[in-house]
Protein backbone atom coordinates (compact mmCIF):
# COMPACT_ATOMS: atom_id res chain seq x y z
CA UNK A 1 0.00 0.00 0.00
CA UNK A 2 1.42 3.33 -0.98
CA UNK A 3 1.12 5.90 1.72
CA UNK A 4 0.54 9.55 1.08
CA UNK A 5 1.11 12.66 3.07
CA UNK A 6 -2.08 14.43 4.07
CA UNK A 7 -3.53 17.18 1.90
CA UNK A 8 -3.93 20.72 3.23
CA UNK A 9 -7.64 19.98 3.69
CA UNK A 10 -6.83 16.87 5.72
CA UNK A 11 -4.46 18.84 7.94
CA UNK A 12 -7.33 21.28 8.50
CA UNK A 13 -9.73 18.43 9.23
CA UNK A 14 -7.40 17.05 11.91
CA UNK A 15 -6.81 20.52 13.39
CA UNK A 16 -10.56 21.09 13.70
CA UNK A 17 -10.69 18.26 16.26
CA UNK A 18 -8.54 20.37 18.60
CA UNK A 19 -11.29 22.99 18.98
CA UNK A 20 -13.67 22.31 21.88
CA UNK A 21 -17.32 23.37 21.82
CA UNK A 22 -17.79 27.02 22.76
CA UNK A 23 -14.15 28.02 22.22
CA UNK A 24 -13.09 31.53 21.16
CA UNK A 25 -10.71 30.90 18.26
CA UNK A 26 -8.64 32.93 15.81
CA UNK A 27 -7.57 31.34 12.51
CA UNK A 28 -4.67 32.71 10.48
CA UNK A 29 -3.95 32.70 6.75
CA UNK A 30 -3.36 29.55 4.74
CA UNK A 31 -4.25 26.09 6.06
CA UNK A 32 -5.79 27.54 9.27
CA UNK A 33 -8.34 29.36 7.15
CA UNK A 34 -9.65 25.98 5.89
CA UNK A 35 -10.40 24.69 9.41
CA UNK A 36 -13.81 26.32 9.95
CA UNK A 37 -15.29 24.07 7.23
CA UNK A 38 -14.37 20.95 9.21
CA UNK A 39 -15.81 21.87 12.61
CA UNK A 40 -18.33 19.10 13.48
CA UNK A 41 -22.00 20.16 13.35
CA UNK A 42 -22.61 19.71 17.09
CA UNK A 43 -19.70 22.05 17.95
CA UNK A 44 -20.07 25.85 18.06
CA UNK A 45 -16.89 27.88 17.72
CA UNK A 46 -16.86 31.66 18.21
CA UNK A 47 -14.37 32.75 15.57
CA UNK A 48 -12.48 35.97 16.20
CA UNK A 49 -11.31 38.22 13.39
CA UNK A 50 -8.69 40.80 14.35
CA UNK A 51 -10.39 43.54 12.35
CA UNK A 52 -13.16 43.54 14.96
CA UNK A 53 -15.54 40.58 14.91
CA UNK A 54 -16.27 37.81 17.40
CA UNK A 55 -18.75 35.16 16.30
CA UNK A 56 -17.94 34.98 12.62
CA UNK A 57 -19.91 32.47 10.56
CA UNK A 58 -19.24 31.03 7.10
CA UNK A 59 -18.28 33.08 4.06
CA UNK A 60 -21.18 35.06 2.61
CA UNK A 61 -22.74 33.38 -0.39
CA UNK A 62 -22.61 35.07 -3.76
CA UNK A 63 -25.02 37.97 -4.00
CA UNK A 64 -25.30 38.16 -0.20
CA UNK A 65 -21.94 39.90 0.41
CA UNK A 66 -21.74 42.95 2.64
CA UNK A 67 -18.35 44.58 2.15
CA UNK A 68 -18.52 46.23 5.57
CA UNK A 69 -18.55 42.71 7.01
CA UNK A 70 -15.26 41.13 5.99
CA UNK A 71 -12.73 38.93 7.74
CA UNK A 72 -9.01 39.62 8.15
CA UNK A 73 -8.43 38.27 4.64
CA UNK A 74 -10.89 40.77 3.12
CA UNK A 75 -13.45 38.03 2.40
CA UNK A 76 -17.13 38.87 3.02
CA UNK A 77 -18.39 36.74 5.91
CA UNK A 78 -21.55 36.20 7.97
CA UNK A 79 -22.26 36.22 11.71
CA UNK A 80 -23.63 33.59 14.06
CA UNK A 81 -26.00 34.35 16.97
CA UNK A 82 -24.06 35.90 19.83
CA UNK A 83 -21.66 37.82 17.59
CA UNK A 84 -20.24 41.27 18.37
CA UNK A 85 -18.36 44.08 16.62
CA UNK A 86 -15.59 46.12 18.21
CA UNK A 87 -12.61 48.28 17.32
CA UNK A 88 -9.14 47.14 16.41
CA UNK A 89 -7.88 47.99 19.90
CA UNK A 90 -10.47 45.73 21.54
CA UNK A 91 -9.72 43.03 18.96
CA UNK A 92 -6.15 43.02 20.22
CA UNK A 93 -7.09 43.34 23.86
CA UNK A 94 -8.51 39.90 23.10
CA UNK A 95 -5.38 38.56 21.34
CA UNK A 96 -2.60 40.02 23.47
CA UNK A 97 -4.54 39.93 26.71
CA UNK A 98 -4.84 36.14 26.64
CA UNK A 99 -8.60 36.03 26.13
CA UNK A 100 -8.67 33.72 23.10
CA UNK A 101 -8.76 30.01 23.94
CA UNK A 102 -7.02 28.76 20.83
CA UNK A 103 -5.28 30.37 17.87
CA UNK A 104 -4.17 28.50 14.75
CA UNK A 105 -1.50 30.01 12.51
CA UNK A 106 0.48 28.90 9.49
CA UNK A 107 4.22 28.40 9.84
CA UNK A 108 7.45 28.66 7.88
CA UNK A 109 9.57 27.26 10.72
CA UNK A 110 8.93 26.07 14.26
CA UNK A 111 11.79 25.40 16.67
CA UNK A 112 11.98 22.71 19.33
CA UNK A 113 11.41 25.39 21.95
CA UNK A 114 8.23 26.50 20.20
CA UNK A 115 9.64 29.61 18.53
CA UNK A 116 7.58 30.49 15.44
CA UNK A 117 8.70 32.09 12.17
CA UNK A 118 5.77 32.71 9.84
CA UNK A 119 5.80 36.19 8.35
CA UNK A 120 8.80 36.51 6.09
CA UNK A 121 11.05 34.37 3.92
CA UNK A 122 14.54 35.91 4.01
CA UNK A 123 15.40 37.58 0.73
CA UNK A 124 11.80 37.66 -0.51
CA UNK A 125 10.83 40.65 -2.63
CA UNK A 126 8.57 43.34 -1.27
CA UNK A 127 8.02 44.77 2.16
CA UNK A 128 6.36 41.75 3.77
CA UNK A 129 3.78 42.29 6.47
CA UNK A 130 3.38 41.31 10.08
CA UNK A 131 -0.36 41.79 10.45
CA UNK A 132 -1.77 40.41 13.67
CA UNK A 133 0.47 37.31 13.88
CA UNK A 134 2.84 38.64 16.54
CA UNK A 135 0.04 39.81 18.86
CA UNK A 136 -1.82 36.53 18.38
CA UNK A 137 1.23 34.33 19.00
CA UNK A 138 2.14 36.10 22.21
CA UNK A 139 -1.35 36.09 23.69
CA UNK A 140 -3.00 32.81 22.68
CA UNK A 141 -3.88 30.50 25.56
CA UNK A 142 -3.00 27.68 23.19
CA UNK A 143 -1.23 28.18 19.87
CA UNK A 144 -1.47 25.52 17.17
CA UNK A 145 0.60 25.75 14.00
CA UNK A 146 -0.65 23.95 10.90
CA UNK A 147 1.77 23.56 8.00
CA UNK A 148 3.39 21.13 5.62
CA UNK A 149 6.05 19.15 7.48
CA UNK A 150 8.78 20.11 5.00
CA UNK A 151 9.22 22.95 2.52
CA UNK A 152 8.76 22.53 -1.24
CA UNK A 153 12.52 22.12 -1.66
CA UNK A 154 12.48 19.34 0.96
CA UNK A 155 14.02 21.45 3.72
CA UNK A 156 12.89 20.65 7.23
CA UNK A 157 10.59 23.22 8.81
CA UNK A 158 10.62 21.82 12.33
CA UNK A 159 14.13 22.82 13.36
CA UNK A 160 16.41 23.18 16.36
CA UNK A 161 16.67 26.93 15.88
CA UNK A 162 14.67 29.10 13.47
CA UNK A 163 16.75 30.87 10.82
CA UNK A 164 13.84 32.90 9.39
CA UNK A 165 12.68 36.16 11.03
CA UNK A 166 10.74 35.25 14.16
CA UNK A 167 7.10 35.96 14.86
CA UNK A 168 7.37 35.15 18.58
CA UNK A 169 9.53 33.07 20.88
CA UNK A 170 8.39 30.02 22.86
CA UNK A 171 4.78 30.39 21.81
CA UNK A 172 3.76 27.20 19.94
CA UNK A 173 1.97 24.42 21.85
CA UNK A 174 1.11 21.99 19.04
CA UNK A 175 2.23 21.45 15.45
CA UNK A 176 -0.13 19.68 13.03
CA UNK A 177 1.35 18.74 9.67
CA UNK A 178 0.82 16.42 6.73
CA UNK A 179 2.87 13.82 8.66
CA UNK A 180 2.20 14.23 12.35
CA UNK A 181 0.76 15.88 15.42
CA UNK A 182 3.57 17.09 17.68
CA UNK A 183 3.32 18.76 21.07
CA UNK A 184 5.94 21.24 22.27
CA UNK A 185 6.74 20.43 25.91
CA UNK A 186 9.39 21.62 28.37
CA UNK A 187 11.12 18.25 27.78
CA UNK A 188 11.13 18.70 24.00
CA UNK A 189 8.94 17.70 21.06
CA UNK A 190 6.53 14.85 21.73
CA UNK A 191 5.15 12.89 18.79
CA UNK A 192 1.47 12.46 19.58
CA UNK A 193 0.17 11.05 16.27
CA UNK A 194 1.47 10.05 12.86
CA UNK A 195 -0.24 10.30 9.46
CA UNK A 196 -1.87 7.00 8.43
CA UNK A 197 0.75 4.55 7.22
CA UNK A 198 3.80 6.46 8.46
CA UNK A 199 6.12 5.29 11.23
CA UNK A 200 7.62 7.49 13.96
CA UNK A 201 11.05 6.82 12.47
CA UNK A 202 9.91 8.17 9.11
CA UNK A 203 8.52 11.32 10.73
CA UNK A 204 11.77 11.75 12.64
CA UNK A 205 13.66 11.70 9.35
CA UNK A 206 11.80 14.84 8.24
CA UNK A 207 12.22 16.56 11.61
CA UNK A 208 15.50 18.13 12.76
CA UNK A 209 15.11 18.01 16.56
CA UNK A 210 14.73 14.71 18.36
CA UNK A 211 11.11 13.53 18.72
CA UNK A 212 10.07 11.80 21.93
CA UNK A 213 7.65 8.91 21.76
CA UNK A 214 7.19 5.53 23.32
CA UNK A 215 5.39 2.42 22.18
CA UNK A 216 2.94 2.56 19.33
CA UNK A 217 2.09 6.09 18.21
CA UNK A 218 -1.58 6.39 17.14
CA UNK A 219 -2.55 7.48 13.64
CA UNK A 220 -4.19 10.84 12.90
CA UNK A 221 -7.97 10.49 12.54
CA UNK A 222 -8.85 11.50 8.99
CA UNK A 223 -12.26 10.70 7.53
CA UNK A 224 -12.27 12.57 4.27
CA UNK A 225 -10.20 11.48 1.27
CA UNK B 1 -15.21 77.21 16.28
CA UNK B 2 -18.87 76.31 16.16
CA UNK B 3 -18.93 73.10 18.12
CA UNK B 4 -22.58 72.55 17.32
CA UNK B 5 -21.87 72.28 13.63
CA UNK B 6 -18.65 70.69 12.45
CA UNK B 7 -19.99 69.84 9.01
CA UNK B 8 -17.90 71.02 6.05
CA UNK B 9 -19.55 71.78 2.74
CA UNK B 10 -17.24 69.59 0.66
CA UNK B 11 -14.52 66.97 0.78
CA UNK B 12 -12.01 69.34 -0.82
CA UNK B 13 -12.65 72.07 1.75
CA UNK B 14 -12.28 69.60 4.61
CA UNK B 15 -8.72 68.68 3.57
CA UNK B 16 -7.70 72.05 2.11
CA UNK B 17 -5.22 72.95 4.86
CA UNK B 18 -3.28 69.66 4.98
CA UNK B 19 0.29 70.74 4.29
CA UNK B 20 3.27 69.01 2.69
CA UNK B 21 5.08 66.83 5.22
CA UNK B 22 2.01 66.21 7.38
CA UNK B 23 1.66 62.99 9.38
CA UNK B 24 -1.74 61.44 8.57
CA UNK B 25 -3.59 58.41 9.92
CA UNK B 26 -6.02 56.58 7.63
CA UNK B 27 -8.72 54.28 8.97
CA UNK B 28 -9.78 51.09 7.21
CA UNK B 29 -8.98 47.40 7.07
CA UNK B 30 -9.49 44.77 4.38
CA UNK B 31 -11.54 47.02 2.12
CA UNK B 32 -13.94 48.17 4.87
CA UNK B 33 -14.00 51.58 6.50
CA UNK B 34 -11.46 53.41 4.34
CA UNK B 35 -12.11 57.15 3.94
CA UNK B 36 -11.92 56.80 0.17
CA UNK B 37 -13.51 60.16 -0.58
CA UNK B 38 -11.12 62.04 1.69
CA UNK B 39 -8.21 60.15 0.13
CA UNK B 40 -9.36 61.31 -3.32
CA UNK B 41 -9.59 64.85 -1.94
CA UNK B 42 -6.03 64.62 -0.67
CA UNK B 43 -4.93 63.33 -4.07
CA UNK B 44 -6.52 66.38 -5.73
CA UNK B 45 -4.91 68.67 -3.19
CA UNK B 46 -1.52 67.14 -4.06
CA UNK B 47 0.02 67.52 -0.58
CA UNK B 48 3.42 65.83 -0.80
CA UNK B 49 6.14 64.23 1.30
CA UNK B 50 3.47 62.79 3.57
CA UNK B 51 4.06 60.46 6.49
CA UNK B 52 1.25 57.93 6.53
CA UNK B 53 0.02 55.67 9.31
CA UNK B 54 -2.31 52.97 8.03
CA UNK B 55 -2.81 49.25 8.39
CA UNK B 56 -2.64 48.71 4.61
CA UNK B 57 -1.06 50.59 1.70
CA UNK B 58 -3.79 50.42 -0.93
CA UNK B 59 -5.30 48.04 -3.44
CA UNK B 60 -4.21 49.02 -6.94
CA UNK B 61 -5.35 52.64 -7.46
CA UNK B 62 -7.88 52.21 -4.67
CA UNK B 63 -7.75 53.21 -1.00
CA UNK B 64 -4.27 54.66 -0.38
CA UNK B 65 -3.08 53.43 -3.80
CA UNK B 66 -3.79 56.72 -5.54
CA UNK B 67 -1.54 58.64 -3.10
CA UNK B 68 1.34 56.24 -3.79
CA UNK B 69 0.65 56.41 -7.52
CA UNK B 70 0.95 60.21 -7.29
CA UNK B 71 4.14 59.81 -5.24
CA UNK B 72 2.73 61.91 -2.41
CA UNK B 73 3.98 59.59 0.35
CA UNK B 74 7.54 59.25 1.64
CA UNK B 75 7.19 57.54 5.01
CA UNK B 76 4.90 54.70 6.04
CA UNK B 77 3.99 53.13 9.36
CA UNK B 78 1.94 49.98 8.68
CA UNK B 79 1.21 46.45 9.89
CA UNK B 80 0.38 44.80 6.59
CA UNK B 81 1.04 46.88 3.44
CA UNK B 82 -0.54 44.09 1.40
CA UNK B 83 0.27 42.21 -1.81
CA UNK B 84 -2.30 44.32 -3.68
CA UNK B 85 -0.49 47.56 -2.81
CA UNK B 86 1.14 47.71 -6.24
CA UNK B 87 2.46 51.27 -6.18
CA UNK B 88 3.67 51.03 -2.61
CA UNK B 89 5.55 47.77 -3.32
CA UNK B 90 7.22 49.21 -6.43
CA UNK B 91 8.38 52.31 -4.59
CA UNK B 92 9.46 50.30 -1.56
CA UNK B 93 11.58 47.97 -3.73
CA UNK B 94 13.10 51.04 -5.42
CA UNK B 95 14.09 52.41 -2.03
CA UNK B 96 11.86 55.49 -2.41
CA UNK B 97 9.79 54.78 0.69
CA UNK B 98 10.82 54.55 4.24
CA UNK B 99 8.78 51.87 6.07
CA UNK B 100 8.26 51.05 9.72
CA UNK B 101 6.51 47.65 10.04
CA UNK B 102 4.55 47.34 13.27
CA UNK B 103 2.53 44.41 14.64
CA UNK B 104 -1.14 45.22 14.12
CA UNK B 105 -2.20 45.19 17.75
CA UNK B 106 0.77 47.35 18.67
CA UNK B 107 0.01 49.79 15.87
CA UNK B 108 -3.42 50.54 17.31
CA UNK B 109 -2.33 50.31 20.95
CA UNK B 110 0.37 52.95 20.27
CA UNK B 111 -2.39 55.20 18.91
CA UNK B 112 -4.62 54.45 21.86
CA UNK B 113 -1.76 55.35 24.22
CA UNK B 114 -1.14 58.64 22.42
CA UNK B 115 -4.80 59.55 22.58
CA UNK B 116 -4.88 58.64 26.27
CA UNK B 117 -1.85 60.72 27.21
CA UNK B 118 0.45 57.73 27.80
CA UNK B 119 3.87 58.35 26.21
CA UNK B 120 5.08 54.75 26.04
CA UNK B 121 4.24 51.30 27.37
CA UNK B 122 5.79 47.86 27.84
CA UNK B 123 4.54 45.06 25.62
CA UNK B 124 5.33 41.35 25.18
CA UNK B 125 4.73 41.49 21.41
CA UNK B 126 7.89 41.17 19.32
CA UNK B 127 10.21 40.20 22.18
CA UNK B 128 13.16 38.31 20.68
CA UNK B 129 12.21 39.32 17.09
CA UNK B 130 13.29 42.05 14.64
CA UNK B 131 10.55 44.26 16.09
CA UNK B 132 12.52 44.50 19.36
CA UNK B 133 15.65 45.90 17.69
CA UNK B 134 16.73 49.21 19.25
CA UNK B 135 13.96 49.10 21.87
CA UNK B 136 14.47 49.07 25.61
CA UNK B 137 13.78 45.64 27.11
CA UNK B 138 12.76 45.05 30.68
CA UNK B 139 11.78 42.06 32.79
CA UNK B 140 8.57 42.64 34.76
CA UNK B 141 7.41 39.93 37.16
CA UNK B 142 9.65 37.41 35.43
CA UNK B 143 8.53 38.09 31.84
CA UNK B 144 10.34 39.98 29.06
CA UNK B 145 8.79 43.14 27.59
CA UNK B 146 9.84 45.86 25.15
CA UNK B 147 9.09 49.56 25.34
CA UNK B 148 6.74 50.85 22.64
CA UNK B 149 6.29 54.57 21.95
CA UNK B 150 2.91 56.29 21.61
CA UNK B 151 1.95 57.19 18.04
CA UNK B 152 0.13 60.40 17.16
CA UNK B 153 -0.58 62.34 13.98
CA UNK B 154 -1.40 65.79 12.67
CA UNK B 155 -4.54 64.51 10.96
CA UNK B 156 -6.72 61.42 11.13
CA UNK B 157 -8.84 60.74 8.04
CA UNK B 158 -11.56 58.30 9.00
CA UNK B 159 -14.92 56.91 7.92
CA UNK B 160 -18.11 56.32 9.89
CA UNK B 161 -21.66 55.50 8.87
CA UNK B 162 -23.43 58.37 10.60
CA UNK B 163 -22.60 61.53 12.54
CA UNK B 164 -24.62 64.14 14.31
CA UNK B 165 -23.64 67.76 13.64
CA UNK B 166 -21.32 67.76 16.66
CA UNK B 167 -19.39 64.70 15.50
CA UNK B 168 -20.74 61.87 17.62
CA UNK B 169 -20.11 58.84 15.43
CA UNK B 170 -21.73 55.50 14.72
CA UNK B 171 -19.94 52.92 12.59
CA UNK B 172 -21.17 50.01 10.53
CA UNK B 173 -20.09 46.40 11.18
CA UNK B 174 -16.38 45.64 10.64
CA UNK B 175 -15.87 49.03 8.98
CA UNK B 176 -15.24 50.34 12.49
CA UNK B 177 -11.72 48.79 12.80
CA UNK B 178 -9.03 51.51 13.25
CA UNK B 179 -11.37 54.49 12.83
CA UNK B 180 -12.40 55.21 16.45
CA UNK B 181 -8.84 54.84 17.73
CA UNK B 182 -7.33 57.16 15.15
CA UNK B 183 -9.96 59.75 16.02
CA UNK B 184 -8.39 60.03 19.49
CA UNK B 185 -4.76 60.25 18.34
CA UNK B 186 -4.66 63.16 15.87
CA UNK B 187 -4.64 66.93 16.32
CA UNK B 188 -7.34 67.20 13.68
CA UNK B 189 -9.79 64.39 12.94
CA UNK B 190 -11.74 64.55 9.70
CA UNK B 191 -14.56 62.05 9.17
CA UNK B 192 -16.51 61.18 6.06
CA UNK B 193 -19.98 59.80 6.69
CA UNK B 194 -22.98 58.58 4.73
CA UNK B 195 -25.38 60.73 6.68
CA UNK B 196 -25.46 63.64 9.16
CA UNK B 197 -28.32 63.86 11.65
CA UNK B 198 -29.37 66.59 14.08
CA UNK B 199 -27.85 66.82 17.55
CA UNK B 200 -29.82 64.55 19.87
CA UNK B 201 -30.91 62.19 17.12
CA UNK B 202 -28.29 59.55 17.94
CA UNK B 203 -28.97 57.22 20.84
CA UNK B 204 -26.15 58.00 23.32
CA UNK B 205 -25.93 54.28 24.11
CA UNK B 206 -24.87 53.55 20.53
CA UNK B 207 -22.31 56.33 20.05
CA UNK B 208 -18.89 54.74 19.53
CA UNK B 209 -16.80 57.89 19.02
CA UNK B 210 -17.93 60.82 21.19
CA UNK B 211 -17.83 64.23 19.48
CA UNK B 212 -14.88 65.45 21.55
CA UNK B 213 -12.60 63.46 19.23
CA UNK B 214 -13.98 64.83 15.95
CA UNK B 215 -13.16 68.15 14.28
CA UNK B 216 -14.60 68.06 10.78
CA UNK B 217 -17.45 66.12 9.20
CA UNK B 218 -18.17 65.75 5.53
CA UNK B 219 -20.96 63.83 3.85
CA UNK B 220 -19.60 61.60 1.11
CA UNK B 221 -21.82 58.92 -0.31
CA UNK B 222 -19.73 57.79 -3.26
CA UNK B 223 -16.65 55.56 -3.32
CA UNK B 224 -17.47 53.42 -0.36
CA UNK B 225 -15.44 50.45 -1.52
CA UNK B 226 -12.77 50.06 -4.12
Amino acid sequence: MSKQRLTREQIAERAALELPDGAYVNLGWGIPNLIATYVPKHVTIYFHSENGILGMGPRASQGQEDFDLVDAMKAPVTLIPGAAYFSQVDAHVMTRGGHLDICVLGGLQVSEKGDLANWRVPGAKGAGGIGGAMDISVGAQRLIVTMEHTAKDGLRKIVKTCTYPLTAIECVNTIITDLAVIDVTPEGLVLREVAPGFTPEEVQEFTEPKLRYSGKVPEMAIKRP
Amino acid sequence: MDRKNRVYPSVDESVADIPDGATIMFGGFGGAGFPNNLIQGLARRDARNLRVISNNCGTGDGELGILFKNRQIRHVVAAFPGPGATYFQQQFDAGDIDLELVPQGILCERMRAFGAGIPAFYSPVGVGTDVAKGKEERVIRGKRYILEQALGADYALIRAQRADRMGNLVYRKAARNFNPIMATAAKTTIVEVEEVVEIGALDPETVVTPSIFVDRIVVAKGLRYV
